[in-house]
């Protein structure tokens, strides 16, 4: 009787079903839908610059574009090593069921890959590529040249054709990024025996996180990396995201809310243990941290940054905060739906505890590990893509040929 | 030229006839029965003494592992109370050693209920299996194909009634079968043939001599879960509004 879910079973409170007492998704699916939101919002800002035009956050549409991009190539990752049977994973690409939300995963992914964020990267970047490969010596010259697929072609037509295709990429990719993040909510949300998550709203309430976390992740990024190139901080730029954060929170928190007084107004026969769930299980992670603290907060602190003239230096103090808990937040989001919708018992009767481990897949390093990937992988994309002016002109400063300014890098 | 049409009017009837006809030749000799059958079974709580000889005969014939987390069928022990309270326990000594058992004076009626997969007609576990490794039998039975099952546990979320495990060894999903080894044999499933009490009733829906046919005119029965529309092939007769 030493096995690790007898102390597990001391901790049932009620009755569960005997084979409730495992949690089936862990720390791993908690890690996916957040990484996937996160592409989903960071994709949705770099499409406010292209098809909405707003000309204030361009300084950080490309970085948005390489945020999507890292953590699009990390977010399969945390599904596949969770699987029971990971050498099994392709039977979903090859003998996929249809009626199964989770088979849509490879195809849902595999278009949000190549057609909308590899295309409009390409697409946006030809032109340097050309440019830099023409201006660089070996190895880089030929690690451009293969990016840029060996196209050579900078004239006036071949450049408006660039712009047009990334516009109408960037249409395509708008209800793309929506059907990325909108389908995993779906995964939760179409399952008819779990209460918690059975609302026509998830997909809805996980798509605006997404918006709300990625937006939040790009400013922190700006707010990190533009300093350390020796840049000053746009603050038009900054108060622009910062803004269409705060609707963005503002629109979440309220579709929250709704689901929050729609439950407790049907008040169905789940409504007991999921209010046992929350005041029990998940006051810290629901109730503290992801709404007072991943909203309201926030929340508040930008109404009285639109009410009361800050200066600068605290506005960017204010902002960073906001953006940190914001993230906190969403990932408590991400956590209350994942693992809350597995400490309730489908008997209604009772409820269990999740115990998670430190090491092994699903413990809480690799799970650190998954997280930490994404930086790591845009921290070589931004190497090998900069999307930044003033850093190309000191590596090309001893190339022959000028850079030629961009129009959509502030000054 | 009227001879040409003919003939490819004639060809085009006769491959037109051949087409329906090929495929009712071809069923012919393999369908044996005219129907097939649909099997599910028939709970007679006020039979059930909740001995778990069921559970042990389960474990045993389908080498369910011993741990007391895995279970293809379980026995649960209602106590409603006067206060309207109801405490719900798993009965087998895995979980609950017998003296730990509640005995309360105060309650009003108390019984049993075996519980295992429900075999339903719509079931969401293969609706939304990602690859088809869960899969129901012509017979309605519903299956898993441990070659197949990627372990994403998906289907064990989606079943409203906790009847999935995920195999510790196999790491793929796994659950009752109806014993479909035996059952497929004219044999009864293990849980049925153990039953001192005869509180389980197996048999073929579609016959009107089974077993279950005759349980299911002699007695009223219900599912559980009805408002799921999974549509339950397992049966409950007396069953108390607390169970769930």
């Amino acid at each position: 009787m030493n096995h690790p879910w007898n102390d597990l079973l001391r901790q049932v409170q009620g009755y569960i079903y005997p084979n409730e007492i495992e949690i089936h998704w862990g720390m791993l699916v908690v890690v996916y839908p957040y990484l996937t939101g996160l592409v989903a919002g960071a994709f949705i800002l770099a499409s406010l610059v292209e098809v909405f035009n707003v000309r204030e956050v361009h300084a950080v549409y490309r970085l948005s574009l390489l945020t999507a991009l890292a953590f699009l190539l990390i977010a399969p990752l945390p599904l596949l090593l969770h699987l029971g049977r990971p050498e099994r994973s392709y039977e979903i690409f090859l003998t996929p069921n249809l009626s199964s939300a989770m088979a849509m995963f490879g195809f849902i992914y595999a278009w949000y890959l190549m057609v909308v964020l590899l295309l409009e990267i390409w697409f946006t970047y030809r032109k340097d590529l050309i440019t830099w490969a023409r201006a660089e010596r070996f190895p880089m010259r030929w690690v451009h040249r293969a990016l840029a697929l060996f196209s050579n072609d900078l004239s006036e037509r071949a450049l408006r054709f660039d712009r047009k295709a990334v516009k109408v990429i960037t249409v395509i990719g708008i209800p793309s990024a929506f059907l990325l993040h909108g389908y995993v909510g779906f995964i939760f949300g179409s399952i008819k025996a779990n209460p918690w998550w059975s609302s026509v709203l998830i997909p809805i309430v996980f798509l605006f996180s997404a918006i709300v976390s990625g937006i939040a992740l790009v400013l922190l990024l700006y707010m990190l990396i533009t300093p350390r190139r020796g840049e000053k901080i746009d603050m038009a730029c900054l108060d622009k995201i910062a803004s269409f954060l705060f609707y963005a929170v503002l629109v979440d928190f309220s579709l929250e809310l709704l689901d929050f007084i729609h439950r407790l107004y049907e008040s169905e026969e789940s409504i007991k243990i999921l209010s046992d769930l929350v005041m029990n299980k998940l006051f810290i992670s629901l109730v503290v941290i992801q709404v007072l603290l991943g909203m309201i907060v926030p929340l508040g602190v930008m109404v009285s940054i639109k009410l009361f003239h800050f200066n600068e230096e605290l506005r960017k103090l204010l902002y960073f905060l906001s953006a940190i808990l914001i993230q906190v937040g969403i990932f408590a989001t991400r956590w209350n739906v994942v693992v809350g919708g597995q400490m309730f018992s489908k008997s209604f009767r009772g409820l269990t505890t999740y115990k998670m481990e430190m090491t092994g897949v699903e413990g809480l390093f690799v799970s650190l590990a998954l997280l930490i990937a994404p930086f790591v992988v845009l921290a070589f994309l931004l190497w090998i893509l900069p999307p930044w002016e003033k850093k190309l002109a000191v590596v090309f400063s001893s190339g022959s040929q000028a850079v030629e300014p961009r129009g959509d890098i502030p000054a | 030229m009227k001879r040409r049409l003919f003939i490819s009017r004639l060809l085009g009837i006769v491959l037109g006839l051949l087409g329906p006809l090929s495929g009712r030749l071809r069923g012919s000799p393999a369908g044996n029965a005219a129907t097939p059958k649909r099997f599910g079974m028939g709970i007679q709580i006020d039979k059930c003494i909740g001995c778990g000889r069921c559970v042990d005969a389960c474990k045993e014939e389908n080498a369910v592992p011993q741990e007391p987390f895995y279970f293809r069928t379980w026995i649960e022990r209602y106590s409603v109370k006067a206060d309207g309270d109801t405490i719900v326990q798993n009965i087998d000594e895995r979980i609950t050693p017998p003296r730990e058992v509640e005995v309360d004076r105060d309650v009003l009626r108390s019984f049993f209920v075996p519980k295992l997969c429900n075999q339903c007609e719509n079931p969401p576990c293969v609706q939304v299996c990602p690859v088809g490794a869960t899969f129901a039998t012509p017979e309605g039975i519903v299956l898993v194909d441990d070659k197949r099952c990627i372990g994403c546990r998906y289907c064990i979320q989606a079943c409203p009634y906790g009847a999935r495990y995920l195999h510790p060894v196999k790491k793929t999903a796994d659950k009752c079968t109806f014993c479909y080894h035996r059952v497929t044999k004219g044999m009864l499933p293990a849980c049925v043939e153990v039953c001192p009490t005869q509180a389980r009733v197996f048999g073929d829906l579609s016959s009107t001599a089974s077993p279950l046919t005759r349980f299911r005119r002699m007695n009223k029965t219900a599912v559980l879960k009805p408002h799921l529309n999974t549509e339950p092939r397992v049966y409950y007769s007396d069953l108390d509004g607390e169970v769930r």
